[in-house]
């Protein structure tokens, strides 16, 4: 992995370099060349295998972090390069035209974080939460409480006591 | 002729559904053999399918938000109801992926434990698969004896862990308990029974005229569509890629075990049938040389310091295991506090029935749409967990 990222460092603006075991690391890229990187690593390096794409939100820096996790089936090593992009204005560039599955993330990751992915087909459909009308709920800043306290009702709640109230109802002459 | 698909304006299909010559009908979101809910909408013109979407958030209940707001130890009731039907793979996974952030290494014994209850796991979720795999192509019968043996499998699980579908029985540093008395005779009993009860499957499902008519030549994968879909596991493996996380990646103590890989070239929903009914013959395998080669006395968890104030230091993992449906991985990432930062399930459902489902059902008869969905074997809460 060592000599991967030193080759992968003549060619893009990768840094933060972290091994977390013998098949596994982790690398930084700028959000601008994600895609030609890649493309480097399914054409050239022979990383074929999309295994997910994840974000994770950095609130007190103001930042997400997408996570591309590749894998190597020769190898079976597994990379994942991660780009920091800003919280304010959430847009990245698409990956659907690599791997077919990742229109699938990209619609996932609009829908819970609000990253918009210009040009990945259907993205801005609904998946999972139909008819959803609040902000992306994935969003650390996101209170589940007071949400669900503004959207729902409270169903007011039966007071009678079940043994009480079945005993009037099927036996009212005792 | 007039062309069966509507013309293409700008990548979409344009077609009037009022013309009736296309009529949109729902399949689902119940369906015998697909453990979960998940509802396709498809475009027929004829008996045909012309367009299929997946709709799933039928069984949405933000496994991954809940887990940013629990301690690590009381995340363990949520993962496992990721995957009704193997629950074990996700205890195993979330256990792991903690273990390894802490920088723990779990008892001898507990890996052979941990192995056998995933091995029993793949067996029951198997079997409940053949029979919905049969179901689906009409044949109630089987359904009805596989869905009955997995009971027996759920028993030997209830003895040994307590709990019947949500064992919760690896815990970070190891597993619950040993082995109680008398069970290791029961899983025997137990594992003969299902290998016998396999043989009849062969007879009645896998040599049956009419299975083969419909499943042969149905939805086929081709080695080129596998990494471009992300499709793993043995839908991978019916297209002829030997690839098994067992074997690549050894976990546990898979290493020591004696298995091989079970291919196919055809690709169709008849060769995952028949990868899967040798998966289910070879689990039952492993679950004999577990069970010989374990070591019989040990320790089967180390001591955590309390583990409701657990903090688990900063860093980020991923870490996989072989599903019955393939490649199962967690993501994990600490930031040192006593909750997780974040947990991405990696299910392998979400590329097979979202993107390859999609576009494997164009042009498939209607009847054979049940068939060809419960092939791809999904999971639909892995989808929207």
């Amino acid at each position: 992995m060592e000599t991967l990222y030193k080759e992968l460092k003549q060619y893009f603006d990768v840094d933060e370099f972290s091994v977390q075991k013998a098949s596994l690391a982790f690398l930084r890229v700028p959000k601008s060349q994600l895609v030609s990187l890649l493309t480097h690593m399914k054409d050239i390096r022979g990383y074929t295998h999309l295994v997910m794409v994840t974000c994770v939100d950095y609130l007190e820096q103001d930042s997400f972090l997408l996570t591309y996790l590749l894998h190597n089936y020769s190898t079976h090593c597994d990379l994942g390069i991660q780009v920091s992009i800003s919280r304010q204005n959430p847009v990245m560039d698409g990956i659907h035209h690599l791997w077919e599955q990742g229109r699938v993330y990209q619609r996932e990751l609009f829908e819970m974080f609000g990253i918009d992915f210009p040009g990945s087909p259907d993205v801005h459909e609904p998946m999972i939460l139909e008819g959803w009308q609040g902000p992306p709920p994935m969003r650390r800043d996101f209170d589940t409480k007071a949400y669900s306290e503004a959207t729902y009702s409270h169903r007011p709640r039966d007071h009678r006591e079940p043994e009480e109230y079945m005993k009037q109802q099927l036996y009212p002459e005792d | 002729m007039q062309s069966l698909y509507p013309p293409i304006v700008n990548g979409k299909a344009v077609y009037d559904l009022d013309s009736q010559k296309y009529i949109r009908v729902w399949q689902g979101p119940q369906h015998p053999g697909v453990t979960g809910n998940m509802s396709l909408e498809l475009d027929i013109c004829g008996d045909q399918v012309i367009k299929c979407n997946t709709h799933v958030g039928y069984l949405h209940r933000g496994f991954e938000k809940l887990m940013e707001r629990r301690r690590y130890i009381n995340c363990f009731p949520i993962v496992c109801r990721i995957c009704v039907p193997e629950p074990d793979t996700n205890e195993y996974l979330f256990a792991a992926g903690m273990e390894e952030l802490m920088g723990v290494q779990i008892p001898e014994k507990a890996m052979w434990l941990r192995a056998l209850n995933l091995e029993l796991s793949r067996l029951a979720s198997f079997l409940m698969h053949l029979g919905g795999q049969s179901g689906a192509f009409g044949m109630g019968t089987v359904a009805q004896w596989t869905i009955a043996y997995r009971d027996y499998v759920l028993d030997l699980f209830e003895e040994l862990t307590g709990a019947r579908i949500y064992h919760m029985y690896m815990t970070p540093g190891g597993v619950r308990g040993d082995i109680p008395e008398g069970w290791i005779a029961h899983t025997h009993k137990v594992l003969d029974g299902a290998s016998k009860l396999l043989d009849e499957i062969k007879h009645v499902m896998l040599n049956n005229a009419i299975f083969k008519q419909r499943a042969i030549g149905l939805g086929v994968i081709t080695p080129e569509m596998v990494d471009h879909y992300g499709i793993v596991g043995p839908n991978a493996r019916c297209a002829g890629l030997k690839r098994d996380v067992r074997k690549d990646n050894p976990y546990l103590i898979y290493d020591q075990l004696d298995f091989e890989v079970e291919t196919e070239t055809a690709g169709d929903a008849y060769s995952r049938t028949c990868i899967r009914w040798r998966e289910t013959h070879q689990s039952i395998d492993l679950c004999r040389q577990i069970l010989a080669k374990m070591p019989p006395s040990g320790a089967v968890h180390i001591t955590l310091p309390n583990v409701l104030h657990l903090k688990i230091p900063a860093g980020q993992t991923y870490v996989r295991a072989e599903s019955t449906r393939g490649e199962y991985g967690y993501f994990m990432v600490s930031d040192g506090s006593e909750f997780p930062r974040k947990v991405t399930v990696r299910g392998p459902s979400y590329s097979h029935a979202m993107a390859l489902l999609e576009d494997l059902l164009v042009g498939v008869n209607i009847a054979d749409v049940a068939g060809l969905m419960v092939s791809l074997h999904t999971y639909p809460p892995e989808i929207e967990r």
